[in-house]
Parts: structure tokens; sequence; C-alpha cells
């Protein structure tokens, strides 16, 4: 029993934060947004370095969760949910370079397929080419969706259930969930950094109960996301049931706290929260765009239960 | 990082369910907070420590296994998943206890922890006063020195103090220096609750069951035998089972993964998809709280300490527990306003949020310890 990253999965974590810390996420993002992708891009590659993109086959599901975090913390623009998390395991094998995919129901647009070497769409026996068509606007500028139209089966046999489907999803549910809990962390961290500096009524409004509550609340919610996050990554490998109870607990308890978060860093911040121009606003379109990616709660609640009941 | 028990963890948790499985009685105890209910309760702890199953992680001369901190938590685990009868002595072995090995002299330890094992005596806490409730360091009852009989003499009145009107003795801080500032000059004191000069006054509580009592002292004479800790420390000693009343000893997880078990299983009697959502997220919420607690479990383990996130920890609990039992009790439906256990569950839980320092208290540390939040400007002491 020793239910704590290890020395190596600290390192790991650090590492990651000091390299992104050190390569303006920020305008990283802001670029992508805007149809820029050559820093993105130039990023993508240094994480790759880092073995990003082969940790769901060369790795365990916690090295996952401790890269997403990070990412999630530094508001990385890119398809990488699908690069490193869904298409791994779909495909069994590391994607080179940048990839993309629709799993209708839950994830019916190909993010970022403007900039991916490969786009597919998930069905139910397996993963199809894909033909992109038009472009959709996110409530999250970075996150550049596209509708698609499926093809070719280039992995699976027609009309057999995919084996691995199951597992991709849970993991890009479990992605997803990581970021938001490192989004959720960042928003915290710089809406106690503002209340802390900010003065009204001539002390600094950190000071006061009703802040102190609001943000107290938020720690709370995501210091009790965070062991669901870690306890679903470690789900035993040859129980695709607990893996999926456990990774929906996960996406619902991280998907809340960070939404809690957004709305509460927003509300502390003020007017100035409310501006485009403020990067507080990457994370809070971030945050509400995740909730409902890749299982939306609703979704996540009801299978959960269902799993429950029949137990 | 791993959520796995050891060989000797498992072979320990087997062997506590079995005891439990043979041992725990099939029907509810009535309210420990009823004579009938109280003596039920004490002969369940005799029981239990006669096969050393009441303070697992005691020393063996007290009647403990040793147990770790690991097999601490599968035991309360095993404990509530059995439905085992809650403790009429939780005042004395979770409270109490970690201050008498903290603090206490061997004497003492050799006095008062062998009958609280047993159950043989039972503590009550004694800590509110009427003008001291979260601002309990303006505490006003007092202690004067009386060096001719080599002790102090106890005056004032304590309230709210849990198990006190059948308990037989009680635990509490006493004003033992009248010039020193707010938290120094208190001191710890232990005395028994017939003693000449106490006098108890049931409260009855929400439940209708006296839970709680006022205690008054009109010179009540306490050995310094009976004084924990040094004279004047007893703010910090105090504070020592604050951190324990709040974070792991007393709400062990294995209390909320077993009633979110049993919600499941009554919404399976009566599903109402209405109420799923938050069915589903008193599961959540409790499995939250189990994986929370195996990561302070490592943490102790390695030499932590729970510090301010015992504040974390309590807030969640109570609100959970709170959530759990209001789930239920909309599930019932219009039967929910009748006499049953989880009305019970219902009625003990609203009491969380208030007592241990309350959540708004609990807030405060999470922000000023925690976040760094700066201290409010504090109101002119009356």
């Amino acid at each position: 029993m020793r239910f704590e990253l290890t020395t190596d999965q600290q390192d790991f974590a650090s590492a990651l934060d000091a390299l992104l810390a050190a390569s303006d996420p920020v305008g990283v993002a802001r670029a992508w947004a805007q149809g820029d992708h050559a820093p993105g891009t130039r990023l993508w590659e240094r994480l790759a370095e880092q073995g990003l993109t082969m940790l769901a086959t060369d790795a365990t599901s916690v090295e996952v969760c401790v890269a997403f975090e990070a990412l999630g913390r530094h508001a990385v623009p890119g398809p990488w949910v699908e690069s490193a998390a869904y298409l791994p395991v779909a495909l069994g094998a590391e994607v080179e370079g940048i990839a993309t995919v629709a799993a209708p129901p839950h994830t019916p647009y190909a993010l970022d397929a403007d900039v991916a070497d490969a786009v597919y769409v998930a069905g139910p026996d397996g993963l199809r080419t894909a033909t992109v068509g038009d472009g959709l606007v996110s409530v999250d500028r970075t996150r550049r969706l596209f509708a698609v139209t499926a093809g070719e089966l280039v992995a699976g046999v027609p009309g057999a259930a995919a084996p691995g489907q199951d597992a991709a999803f849970d993991l890009a549910a479990l992605a997803t969930a990581a970021q938001l809990l490192g989004a959720g962390e960042r928003v915290l961290a710089d809406a106690v950094g503002y209340v802390k500096q900010r003065r009204q009524f001539g002390r600094e409004i950190g000071s006061y109960q009703a802040v102190k509550h609001k943000l107290a609340d938020v720690r709370i919610a995501l210091d009790f996301a965070r062991p669901l996050l870690f306890g679903a990554a470690l789900a035993p490998a040859d129980s695709p049931r607990e893996r999926a109870r456990a990774v929906s607990a996960a996406k619902v308890a991280c998907a809340d706290a960070a939404y809690l978060a957004s709305r509460t860093g927003l509300q502390v911040h003020g007017a100035i929260g409310y501006t485009e121009e403020f990067d507080l606003s990457l994370w809070l379109t971030r945050i509400r765009a995740l909730v409902t990616a890749w299982g939306t709660p609703a979704f996540h609640r009801d299978r959960l239960l269902a799993d429950l009941r029949s137990a | 990082m791993d959520l796995e028990l050891s060989e000797s963890e498992l072979a320990f948790q087997a062997e506590a369910r079995a005891w439990l499985t043979a041992n725990v009685p099939s029907e509810p105890l009535p309210s420990m907070d009823t004579p009938e209910g109280w003596a039920l309760h004490q002969e369940w702890e005799a029981r239990l420590a006669a096969d050393r199953w009441s303070v697992v992680s005691w020393p063996k001369e007290y009647h403990g296994r040793e147990a770790s901190l690991v097999e601490w938590v599968v035991f309360e685990e095993e404990y509530y998943r059995a439905g085992a009868p809650g403790r009429v002595s939780q005042n004395g072995i979770f409270l109490l206890a970690p201050i008498l090995f903290e603090h206490g002299t061997r004497e003492q330890q050799d006095r008062f922890l062998p009958t609280m094992a047993t159950g043989e005596r039972i503590w009550a806490q004694c800590w509110s006063e009427p003008e001291a409730g979260s601002d309990l360091a303006s505490l006003r009852s007092t202690a004067r020195r009386d060096d001719e009989r080599g002790g102090w003499v106890l005056n004032g009145q304590k309230i709210w103090c849990s198990r006190a009107a059948l308990a037989h003795w009680g635990f509490g801080l006493f004003r033992s220096d009248p010039t020193a500032r707010k938290h120094a000059g208190l001191t710890y004191f232990l005395f028994p609750l017939d003693a000449d000069g106490v006098t108890v006054r049931p409260i009855a509580q929400l439940d209708g069951e006296a839970g709680f009592a006022e205690v008054f002292f009109d010179d009540v004479f306490v050995p310094d035998s009976d004084v924990l800790g040094a004279p004047g420390d007893g703010w910090r000693v105090a504070m020592s089972t604050a951190g324990n009343e709040r974070g792991l000893s007393l709400r062990s997880p294995g209390r909320f993964t077993a009633a979110a078990d049993r919600l499941l299983a009554l919404y399976d009697e009566r599903p109402d998809p209405r109420l799923a959502d938050r069915v589903v997220d008193a599961w959540i919420k409790a499995e939250a709280y189990r994986l929370y607690t195996w990561g302070t479990v490592t943490r102790l383990a390695q030499g932590g300490d729970v510090g301010a996130a015992g504040s974390v920890n309590k807030v969640w609990w109570s609100e959970l527990d709170v959530a759990l039992h209001e789930t239920a009790l909309d599930l019932l439906g219009p039967d929910a306003e009748l006499d049953s256990r989880w009305l019970d569950g219902y009625l003990f839980s609203l009491s969380g949020p208030i007592y241990a320092g309350t959540n708004e208290i609990q807030r405060n540390i999470v922000a000023e310890r925690i976040l760094g939040l700066p201290r409010e400007p504090k109101g002119t002491p009356s």
C-alpha cells in the first residue's frame, strides 16, 4: 500500500512542468487558436521527445495521468488525448506524428483535423479512414473541431466488435480527467495569487471569508478528485469493468472540481477575468469544453450507476 | 504507486471479517444515549476487547494488537461493512487515547488505558462553554492552584459535552493562569463526573436522546496526577485531539462506503431516476474519501502528519454524510419522516458540520494555512 507517486513519477512530473513553463504555452495556445500551428507543433515535437506519445503503450496509466495533468495545467493545445491516449490503444501501437480521431457518439468531431497527419473515425468494428469536412467553432478557440465522414476500415474486422475500443475510450476519458484536474489546479493557483494582491475596501480581498470559503471549497474538491483519478489509473488491467467504473468516477469528479474551480476563479477575478485578453480565459474555456468531452458527466454517472446496480 | 494489501494485511482482514461475522449482533442495538442501549453498547465493547478487537492499533499490554495504520483502516472497513454497533467508547479511544500516548505519564497510561479499552469506563469530552464555541480559546472556566492538597480547584460550566449524560469521566480545558494571553494559561484536566461539586444536566438532542450534557463545576478538586501534560500547555495538548477528530481517526472511510452501499441497495428497492445522480454522487464521494484516506495513510507511514489537511477532510466527510442521508430520505418518499435507521443516521449526520470545529472554521483553516490567504482582522475581544 503506497498511494502516492513514486520518486520517478514525481521527477517526471517536475521535469514536464519545468519544460512547459519555459515554453510559453499561453503564446502557443493563442497562436494555435488563430490557426498558426508552428509554435504548437514545435512544442509537440519536444514533448514527443520526452516520451509523451509512447506512454499509453510503454508506460502505465499513472504516467499518462501525470503527463495529462501537466498538459492541462499549461493549457497545451493539440489532439493529445487522441494521439497519446485513444489511438495508441485502439491501434495497439504508438502514433507517429500528429493524429486525431472522432469517436461518435461521445466524441463526434475530430479535434485539429487540419493539422493532423492522420485522421480516423472510430466505429463499432474498428478504426476507419476519414474525410474531413467543415470546421466547427468550440467555446475553446484552441479546440479546432471538424466534422468527418467515415471511409475504409483500417484496423479491425468488418462487422466484428473491435476489442480495443472500450479500453481506448476509457484511457481517453481518464486523460481528459487528468487535464481537467491540472487545469483546475492552475485556475485555483492563479485565483489565490490574485486575491492576495487585489485590494478593495482597504484590504486584500482574499482576507474576506466570502472569498476564502469559495476558494477553500475548490481546494477540497480538487483534493478529493485527485485520488479518484489515480485510483482509476491503478484499476486492474484484467478487469474492464472495474476500469470503466473507476474511470467514470474520476471523470465526473475531475470535471465537477475543475468546473467549480473555473466558476470560482472567474468570480474572484471579477470583470478582468471575463476578458478574452486575460489569460484566465484559456482555462475557463478549456475546462468548459473538457467537461463534456469523452463522455459527458451524465453519461459517466449513468454508466457508473448501471454498473454498481448490476454488481 | 499501488493500492495493494500485503499477505499479512490480507490475513488480518480475513481474521477481522471472520470474527465480526461471528460476533456482530444481528439486530441493531438501541441508541447508546438511552440507559438500556448504553449498557448494551458497553457490553459490546467488552466483547470486542475480550478478543482484542476494541483498540487494534494499541500496544498489546493495553488490549491492542499493535496493528499498523493500514490494518487499522482495514479493520474499520470491515467493522462498518459488518454493520457493527457505533462505538460508545469513541471519545476515549479515538480522542483522548492519542493524547494520553503522546503527553500522558506512564502512570496515567497504566491507570486510564485498560478500562478505556474494555469499555468499562466511558469518557465524555468537555470543550465548549456557553460563550466559547468556535472561539474555544476564549473559554472562562477556571482552575485555581491548591498547593496544600497538591492539585487544582475547577469552577465554571461546560456545554455540549458528548456522552456526558451517562459517561464516567470527562476531559477538558480550564484557565489556570488568568493573567496569561488567550491561548496560554490553559490546562488539560481529567476528572470523574461523579466528583464532589460536579453537576451533570443532560440535554436532549434533535433526535430526543440525551447525547450531550451541560456540566457545572463548583469547587471541584483535581489532583496533580490527573493533569494531562504540563500546566499552561493545555491548548497545544488539546489541539492534537482536534486534529485527530477532524482527520483520520474518528471518521474512518468504512463508515461512508458501507453507507453508500446501503444507499445503492435502497435505490434498488425504490428506484427513482430523478434521484439517480445524487445516489451515484454519494457513491463517488465515499469512494473518493476511501482513496484519499489511503493517501493520508501513506503520508503518515512515511512520518508525515495530517496538519491542516484534517480540515479538508472534515468538511468532506461531514458534507458527504449529510448529502448521502438526505438522498436516502428522498428515496423513501413520504415514509422518510417515519422512524428508521436512515432517519437516525440523517439526524446524526446533521451534527457533523458543527462539531469538532464548524465547517466555516475549517474553511478558514484551509484558506489560511493551505492556500496562504491573509487572516481576517480579528474582532475586539468582549
